[in-house]
């Protein structure tokens, strides 16, 4: 399969902008995970008076169109405020990049959720907000299952294929519909949410289940509460 | 530096400039129908016909045992679903290995959801299925085996003498996938105890678009597609004639000299294996020496990721593939690196490397030092720091 990405998704694979790490950065995160293929670890120096990033600097663990996305944030990211990335919307990245392959959409979503993960880490440290106790909910579960992209159309998963949230006791029965996308990716997308859900206190377990195909999931999980 | 270095041969190879001089005439002045009764259609099937008989003589067999296809995929689906159906009355047991191509494992995953009980045989962690493993799990209604000759990904070759020779003495049917092997490894078929053998030309320096299925003189399979009586009744549809010629020149051309290329692209692909290697933090995938295929070289390089890696050395002007997620369609690992026991953060890291009887020593010294430059670059900016580093 040969992958269609644009020139300035080439260009920012080939010289990433703002690759490293900074020495005394005020905040760090990580999003994704060695097994899915997928990581950005990004550090920011913020100025704690007018909220504006200073200096970004990101880490990337995935394929090309990973590298552009990551490089590309730190660019959008470098003298803006912290308040206007929190509004900042994985759209404007694939934007910014002149589109990216619908397989390849969950890489923007990535460095949005990396961006945002270094900012609230920030303002817990800087006593600006609390660390919220996220409740194990069907709105707590949809809310944290945006960042899963179905891989076929680049949408969310959220609005097209998810049909039924349960929640008891810690344990997450989730009812989804291929709704025309290839059997082929039920795995991938099972995985996907998997190992976001596996992000969330309290769950214990979760289980997926296609209506069209023979293909469920149980994962098990023994997270604090 | 080489303008380029393909090294994508396990893909697809490029076609011999006599082969396609073969085929132009059947493209133009000679465009007949082997089926037809008249001259022009009479010179087209003793065409198809001599180029039965180079290749029959090619693989040790007789011409009215090979049939044409359009690809080894068709070839894979033509014998395995039609020995399946023609034996169904038999029993219904069909077993296979877990590093098979796509066009055989999803067949066969197609015949288990339809009626058939498919087992499917684990391999140890260079791919080896175990012969004794296929001894053991032979039952009474045991009708069909298919294992491949030679990996696509990793290059093991199986034992496939061993394999054939427990199967025929239980009467099962044993089919194996050459597609790979073909004009690069010794396949002497007259002489194995193989009942089914799927070929193509396009691995062998053929044109895409022809594929071949041995069919041993007793086996009788059942016909997928419905139509005329071409192919001995068992694949109707006016034969791609150009395609036909163009394979029998390929095999023709490069089965003359397998041992002595066989043994150029060997110490090619040793030099390769060292060099790669000799990058901190990398492993081989799949076996050494005359177990692996002549032509296939897999590394994994730890802390990076395949398609980053290939797209990199894409630049550079190598062309090569990977068993990542992210460079296959289904964003999930390659199947064969997860049966040989691979992490999925493992296959991500995997590149295959594969060469051809042109490759030259100058492509591999480029495509090492090369490799060398985008991993360092790769792993500086690597998110991924593991916890205990492995070896």
């Amino acid at each position: 399969m040969a992958l269609q990405y644009t020139q300035k998704v080439l260009e920012h694979f080939k010289n990433p902008q703002n690759v490293g790490e900074l020495d005394q950065a005020d905040a760090i995160a990580t999003e994704g995970s060695p097994a899915c293929g997928d990581m950005i670890t990004f550090s920011l120096k913020i100025d704690p008076e007018t909220h504006v990033i200073e200096d970004i600097r990101f880490k990337s663990y995935g394929c090309a169109s990973n590298i552009a996305t990551a490089s590309i944030a730190t660019v959008l990211s470098k003298g803006r405020t912290i308040e206007q990335i929190k509004s900042m919307n994985p759209k404007q990245i694939v934007d910014e990049l002149g589109g990216l392959p619908a397989i390849k959409m969950h890489c923007a979503i990535l460095a949005v959720n990396g961006l945002k993960a270094a900012i609230h880490e920030w303002e817990i440290k800087q006593g600006l907000v609390e660390q919220e106790k996220v409740e194990l909910s069907p709105k707590t579960i949809r809310h944290q299952l945006e960042k899963v992209i179905n891989p076929q159309t680049g949408a969310p998963i959220v609005n097209t294929m998810l049909k039924d949230v349960q929640v008891d006791d810690g344990k997450v029965y989730l009812e989804l519909t291929l709704a025309g996308t290839d059997d082929a990716f039920a795995t991938n997308i099972m995985n996907e949410i998997t190992e976001a859900l596996g992000e969330m206190k309290c769950v214990k377990q979760v289980m997926i289940r296609f209506m069209e195909s023979k293909k469920s999931v149980i994962t098990e999980f023994n997270q604090d509460c | 530096m080489p303008e380029i270095a393909y090294l994508d041969n396990n893909d697809t190879t490029k076609m011999l400039p006599e082969v396609l001089e073969a085929m132009l005439p059947y493209f133009g002045e000679k465009y007949g129908n082997p089926a037809s009764l008249h001259d022009l259609g009479l010179e087209a099937e003793n065409a198809v016909n001599a180029s039965r008989e180079t290749i029959a003589k090619a693989l040790g067999v007789r011409a009215d045992e090979l049939i044409f296809t359009s690809c080894a995929t068709e070839a894979n689906n033509l014998a395995l679903i039609g020995a399946a159906r023609a034996r169904s009355k038999r029993g219904n047991h069909i077993m296979t290995s877990s590093i098979e191509h796509s066009s055989v494992i999803n067949v066969m995953k197609y015949l288990g959801d339809n009626g058939f009980q498919l087992e499917i045989l684990p391999v140890d962690h260079e791919g080896f299925v175990n012969p004794d493993d296929v001894k053991t799990r032979i039952r009474p209604d045991t009708i069909l085996v298919s294992i491949v000759h030679a990996n696509h990904e990793i290059g093991t070759i199986q034992d496939i003498k061993a394999i054939g020779d427990i199967c025929r003495q239980r009467d099962v049917w044993f089919h194996t996938d050459a597609a790979q092997s073909f004009c690069k490894e010794p396949l002497d078929v007259g002489n194995l105890p193989v009942d089914l053998v799927s070929l193509n030309a396009h691995k062998l320096h053929g044109p895409k678009g022809v594929g071949a299925l041995y069919i041993r003189k007793g086996v009788r399979i059942k016909r997928l597609m419905e139509g005329a009586f071409q192919e001995k009744n068992l694949r109707p549809g006016t034969e791609n004639v150009p395609g036909v010629i163009g394979f029998a020149k390929a095999v023709e051309l490069v089965s003359r000299d397998v041992q002595e290329q066989r043994s150029k692209m060997r110490a090619l692909r040793d030099r390769l294996i060292d060099g790669l290697l000799a990058i901190p933090k990398s492993k081989l995938n799949g076996p050494t020496a005359d177990r692996r295929l002549c032509n296939n070289v897999d590394v994994l390089f730890r802390y990076i990721e395949g398609e980053a890696i290939l797209m990199h050395l894409n630049i550079r002007g190598i062309a090569v593939s990977s068993g990542s997620a992210c460079s296959s369609k289904t964003l999930e690992p390659s199947p064969v690196l997860t049966a040989i026991g691979l992490k999925h953060e493992e296959s991500h890291g995997s590149i295959r490397f594969s060469l051809s009887r042109f490759t030259t020593e100058r492509e591999i010294d480029y495509t090492i030092e090369q490799t060398g430059q985008v991993v360092e670059t790769l792993r500086a900016m690597s998110a991924f720091v593991p916890e205990r580093d492995e070896t």
